[in-house]
């Protein structure tokens, strides 16, 4: 007889071997449009996957789908077990807090905020304890810069400092969204490999959407969407 | 880091938007705290300063001048009534009680007042030094006056003619401090007090050749013979300066001297019927009551305090609107940040109560900045003007009622941010992080 656990407050037996992030049949509408529909994505802790495809081809819909800020038309989104579907409102947002982390095109840091402040708001609404926001700002090469003004970094210093704010709840998936579209290719291949490395160090999964075929060769698994 | 943190954070980041706003906030609830103080004190000072006074009788003119001249000494008196029928007043049966009161001069801004020891009994004062005036050109001064005129006891000081800076010295005689009031916050604590004698003979054109001819009454003292009191008096009354001054009633003398008012009080209720028409019609002088004169001012104050107060309201309700735009803006400029925000977990009731605390701080800023600005301002007023009306208010009283400075504020932080709340509450995530 299997052993049973509660995790998110689903029951579930304990020698479960379950994939980290797990889709099925994902399917999108947008009002007054013909619905979207997505592979099947099984990403285990440790991992990484690059979403590639064109511009409109629903890379970013896919992307809002995996981080619970959209709702599919059909199909679930498991993470670390929990159907991100089945939760709404604040659980949902603290959820997202907690176990997600996202690094956008642009950092989108919070200017009015010093470097090492984003990262204590993540853990402010997140409301979890994970990194030591100064050491893992040490472990990027920011240490110097934690009490600047985030107007005063330059892009790689706040592309990194995105990163480190995605990174900073130890969350379960890591999702980038074109994370070096405007880097050039020696950032462009730092940032992946930063990614890479941190995701690993934590044991989270890793997604990147882009359209830069320039990172394809950094990421082993590889999955085109492409418009219906 | 916590909301509240969030929020001074996003202030401060916008310190020329923050500021003006509060600032414009500050003035209209600073004029507000200023009408709060000023109409708090004026009416209690007012209402304390008259009390035991029924009734005051003076030189026919203006009512509301007699009683601003006499019970609080912000004005000009109306003129001088003659002794003789000050007294008669003071003998008719409906009145219990009378305190003369002779005025004219000043010492540097402070009026010298000559009363009787009454009038300390109606104040209800008490010593911080010294005793009261027992002979002419002594003088007790109130606690105010005695700290702003740097004088001790034992101290002497000429008088000035008129009762505001810059007339000419009487420097015939000296007055000579014998007494120094406690502190009483009422009006006796800017006057000099002296006896009636000192303030006539001041005032006696030929000088001490005047006084030299005053025939004075002496008092008995225990323990003399009526032949030596006999003897004694009429060798002081070669020399009335010498002579103890009346400390009840009026001062007993040969000539024909007059008074500037009469504080009355009556016996019976029904004086407060007969007595001012028997005035006003029979007599040379005219009665005017306290409490109607100054019920009479505070209405005609009150016009101008509305046409204040309704200006404050303005400036707060522009200050309102002002805040709401820049909350408005600010929040138009911050779509991604609040998107970016629920990606990191903030739920849609944290991003309004964000937008709140913005709106509340702001208008807290203001309103502390609006008492303090307030409270300042009325003190440099009090500063400037020492010894005129205005110096009856203490710029520190902090009162309860200001409280209700911070339920304005608060309200108005509310309203101007209940639009914008509801914008960030509507911010959808997805559509807003498609948008850049």
């Amino acid at each position: 007889m299997a052993d049973w656990m509660y995790l998110e407050n689903i029951l579930l037996p304990k020698n479960l071997n379950f994939m980290l992030l797990q889709t099925t049949s994902l399917t999108f509408a947008y009002p007054g449009q013909a619905p979207i529909s997505f592979p099947d994505i099984s990403l285990a802790g440790g991992e990484a996957l690059l979403l590639l495809g064109q511009s409109g081809s629903g890379k970013t819909t896919l992307l809002n789908l995996l981080s619970g800020l959209l709702t599919p038309s059909q199909g679930s989104v498991m993470l670390d077990g929990v159907n991100l579907s089945a939760l709404k409102g604040h659980r949902l947002d603290l959820f997202r807090g907690q176990h997600i982390g996202i690094v956008f095109q642009k950092p989108h840091l919070i200017t009015a905020l010093s470097v090492k402040q984003n990262l204590e708001l993540a853990q402010f609404f997140g409301k979890k304890k994970g990194l030591s926001p100064s050491d893992l700002l040490q472990d990027l090469g920011l240490a110097v810069k934690a009490t600047a003004a985030v107007g005063t970094l330059s892009e790689g210093e706040a592309q990194r400092v995105s990163i480190a704010r995605a990174l900073v709840n130890s969350p379960k998936l890591i999702l980038a969204d074109e994370p070096t579209s405007s880097l050039d290719d020696l950032h462009a291949q730092r940032v992946v490999q930063l990614l890479k490395a941190q995701a690993a160090k934590i044991g989270a999964a890793l997604v990147i959407v882009t359209h830069d075929q320039r990172v394809k060769s950094e990421v082993s698994q590889v999955l085109e969407v492409k418009s219906a | 880091m916590n909301l509240l943190t969030l929020s001074w954070k996003y202030l401060s980041f916008r310190p020329l938007s923050t500021g003006l706003n509060a600032i414009l906030l500050a003035f209209g609830l600073a004029i507000i705290t200023v009408l709060l103080l000023v109409q708090h004190q004026f009416e209690q000072k007012m209402t304390r300063d008259a009390a035991g006074i029924d009734l005051v009788v003076g030189a026919k003119g203006s009512p509301l001048q007699l009683i601003l001249a006499s019970v609080y000494h912000i004005d000009f008196p109306t003129g001088n009534i003659k002794m003789e029928e000050a007294q008669r007043i003071s003998r008719n049966r409906l009145v219990k009680q009378v305190i003369p009161l002779a005025m004219g001069d000043n010492m540097q801004g402070f009026r010298i007042v000559g009363t009787n020891h009454d009038y300390l009994s109606l104040y209800e004062v008490s010593f911080a030094a010294g005793k009261a005036w027992e002979f002419p050109f002594e003088v007790t001064l109130g606690a105010t006056a005695a700290q702003a005129l740097g004088l001790k006891l034992g101290d002497s000081f000429i008088g000035s003619h008129g009762i505001s800076v810059g007339s000419h010295d009487h420097d015939q005689q000296q007055f000579k401090v014998t007494g120094i009031l406690a502190p009483t916050g009422k009006v006796v604590d800017r006057l000099v007090l002296t006896s009636i004698e000192s303030v006539w003979y001041t005032h006696d054109e030929q000088g001490e050749e005047s006084i030299a001819t005053e025939e004075v009454e002496l008092p008995l003292e225990e323990g003399t013979s009526l032949e030596e009191e006999a003897h004694d008096a009429h060798a002081e009354a070669m020399d009335p300066l010498k002579v103890p001054v009346a400390a009840q009633g009026f001062p007993s003398t040969n000539q024909e001297r007059e008074v500037t008012s009469l504080l009355v009080r009556y016996r019976n209720p029904m004086a407060a019927i007969q007595l001012p028409r028997m005035i006003n019609s029979a007599t040379s002088m005219q009665a005017a009551s306290p409490a109607f004169e100054m019920s009479r001012l505070f209405e005609l104050l009150g016009v101008g305090i509305s046409l204040l107060q309704g200006l404050a309201i303005a400036l707060v309700v522009i200050a309102g609107l002002s805040i709401f735009i820049a909350l408005y803006n600010s929040l138009k400029e911050r779509k991604y940040d609040l998107a970016i925000l629920r990606t990191l977990g903030a739920s849609r009731l944290q991003l309004v109560t964000l937008v709140f605390l913005e709106g509340i701080s702001l208008t807290t800023l203001g309103a502390l900045l609006g008492i303090a600005l307030g409270h300042g301002f009325l003190a440099i007023i009090v500063e400037l003007t020492a010894q005129e009306v205005v110096s009856m208010v203490d710029p520190w009283i902090f009162l309860p009622e200001e409280g209700l400075i911070f339920g304005y504020a608060l309200a108005v932080g509310m309203l101007a941010s209940l639009i914008p709340a509801w914008s960030a509450y509507q911010t959808s995530i997805a559509k807003q992080l498609t948008k850049t």
